[in-house]
């Protein structure tokens, strides 16, 4: 049964008529075009879903739809305009921490959720702060560079 | 496609609940594994769907009088930052999957969940919680220990809600938390272990201990604690043999195939003995 589901989308209201059951993943890729939200897994173990639900991070595939009426969803392209994402961003490029970029959106993110409560984090806080983003591609130790560069680069940017 | 409802009070929920067989939706990050048909495809949820994750009377948590309240739904990365959360129930909220599902994942799902693994279920168990259980005809409060009668089998009847989880706050002088899993993050544990000791005067004046995925339930023995209790510290190490075979007992196969029981049995019984030889800490 369709049911009318609002919630504010990157700063915009937003209002659908659809399956309460579907997950945010796909109501993002397929109704919204947010194409920055990827899927991987489809169960939580990635992190490539992740987007903001009011403030918090968490992964869109474990999200159902009906779940969020009247919430605040903010994706990456919300970042994207902000002089924290721009700093994250040279970070990871100068660090190598981005190589075929799948993961990128979700360690981004998730960078920011660290930062953005730990500002001078080290090394075992920026670990666990992406244990649920995999990257197939850099081993890691680029990114948790890049975040540590991010970290010295971006006072009082959070 | 299902029905689902998204009441805005508890007794609105509990109203639906009591009328309609649904499935209660907390964090979901139990159910939409579970009921996931794939990239596109709406979560195939078979039964009408509850959602009460935004209920406030299920997302407060507050000390008082020395006791702690934690509602079903309270998320837990708000359990991790409550400041009264004793230390063994906060490590195990920090390692169940990684921030992202903490921040979604409630223990009120954890313990209805009832698998043999969930990682709240040992602390929760040697806090002596007790959990509240809701329904439009009333409520009990039944200890945690009572609430299980088997893997993903629980006493919670249809109509009611688990809504809050509550214990007084412990006074011991060494605890320790410890899963043995696979990975540090999203990893079910193989075994995890929870257990507070009160040391005094040389004597050991209180123990309790609580063993996760070595059983269908989580096991918990007031029986062998109460053996340990009122002992010497210098007898400790001669009562243990005879102790940890007893709780060796206590451990039997679960059906999944993550590693064989004798392992588990090895691993909880060494995590036993580590601890009750264990210094002041
Ligand atoms: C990537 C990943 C890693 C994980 N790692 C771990 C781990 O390390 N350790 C661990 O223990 N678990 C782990 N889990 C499992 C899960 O996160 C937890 O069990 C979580 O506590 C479930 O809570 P939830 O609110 O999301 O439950 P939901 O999915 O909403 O519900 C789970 C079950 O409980 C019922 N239910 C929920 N709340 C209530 C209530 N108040 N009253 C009555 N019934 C209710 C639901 O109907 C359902 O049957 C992991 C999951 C994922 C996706
Ligand atoms: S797709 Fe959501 S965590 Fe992997
Ligand atoms: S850069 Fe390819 S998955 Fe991380």
């Amino acid at each position: 049964m369709s049911q009318i589901i609002q919630f504010t989308l990157n700063g915009t209201p937003v209002s659908l008529e659809s399956d309460p059951m579907r997950r945010l993943l796909d109501v993002l890729r397929d109704d919204f075009s947010e194409t920055g939200v990827k899927e991987g897994c489809g169960e939580g173990e990635c992190g490539a879903c992740s987007v903001f639900l009011n403030g918090k991070l968490v992964n869109s595939c474990l999200v159902a739809l009906g779940s969020i009426e009247g919430m605040n969803v903010e994706t990456i392209v919300h970042f994207k305009n902000t002089p924290a994402y721009r700093v994250i961003e040279q970070a990871f490029s100068d660090a190598g921490a981005v190589q075929c970029g799948f993961c990128t959106p979700g360690m981004v993110l998730a960078a920011y959720a660290l930062l953005k409560n730990n500002p001078h984090p080290g090394e075992n806080d920026i670990r666990e702060a992406i244990s649920g983003n995999l990257c197939r591609c850099t081993g890691y130790n680029m990114i948790v560079d890049g975040i540590r560069l991010a970290a010295k680069r971006g006072e009082g940017k959070w | 496609m299902v029905k689902s409802y998204r009441p805005r009070t508890l007794e609105e929920a509990l109203k639906i609940r009591s009328e309609t067989r649904c499935i209660p939706y907390a964090g979901g990050t139990d159910l939409m594994v579970r009921y996931r048909r794939g990239a596109g495809l709406a979560a195939g949820f078979d039964q009408p769907v509850l959602f009460i994750g935004q209920l406030a009377e299920l997302t407060q948590i507050y000390e008082k009088n020395g006791e702690l309240t934690i509602g079903a739904c309270v998320p837990y990365r708000e359990i991790i930052h409550q400041r009264h959360t004793p230390e063994i129930l906060r490590q195990a909220c920090e390692l169940i999957g990684a921030p992202a599902v903490q921040n979604l994942g409630t223990p009120g799902g954890n313990i209805c969940n009832a698998s043999p693994a969930g990682d709240t279920l040992p602390p929760l168990s040697v806090l002596d919680a007790n959990l509240t259980l809701q329904s439009l005809s009333g409520e009990r409060n039944v200890s945690i220990l009572s609430f299980f009668t088997g893997p993903g089998k629980t006493i919670l009847r249809d109509d009611e809600l688990l809504t809050a989880i509550h214990f007084r706050l412990p006074h011991f002088t060494v605890e320790g938390y410890r899963k043995v899993g696979t990975r540090k993050a999203n990893a079910l544990s193989k075994v995890s272990f929870a257990a507070f000791m009160l040391k005094e005067k040389e004597m050991l004046a209180d123990i309790r201990i609580a063993l996760g995925a070595v059983a269908p339930t989580v096991v918990r023995s007031r029986e062998l604690e109460n053996r340990l209790i009122g002992q010497p510290l210098t007898d400790l190490a001669k009562l243990l043999p005879e102790i940890l075979e007893s709780y060796g007992k206590l451990i039997l196969p679960i059906t999944d195939q993550r590693s064989d029981a004798n392992y588990r049995k090895t691993i909880a019984l060494r995590l036993i003995e580590n601890f009750v030889l264990k210094e002041e800490s």
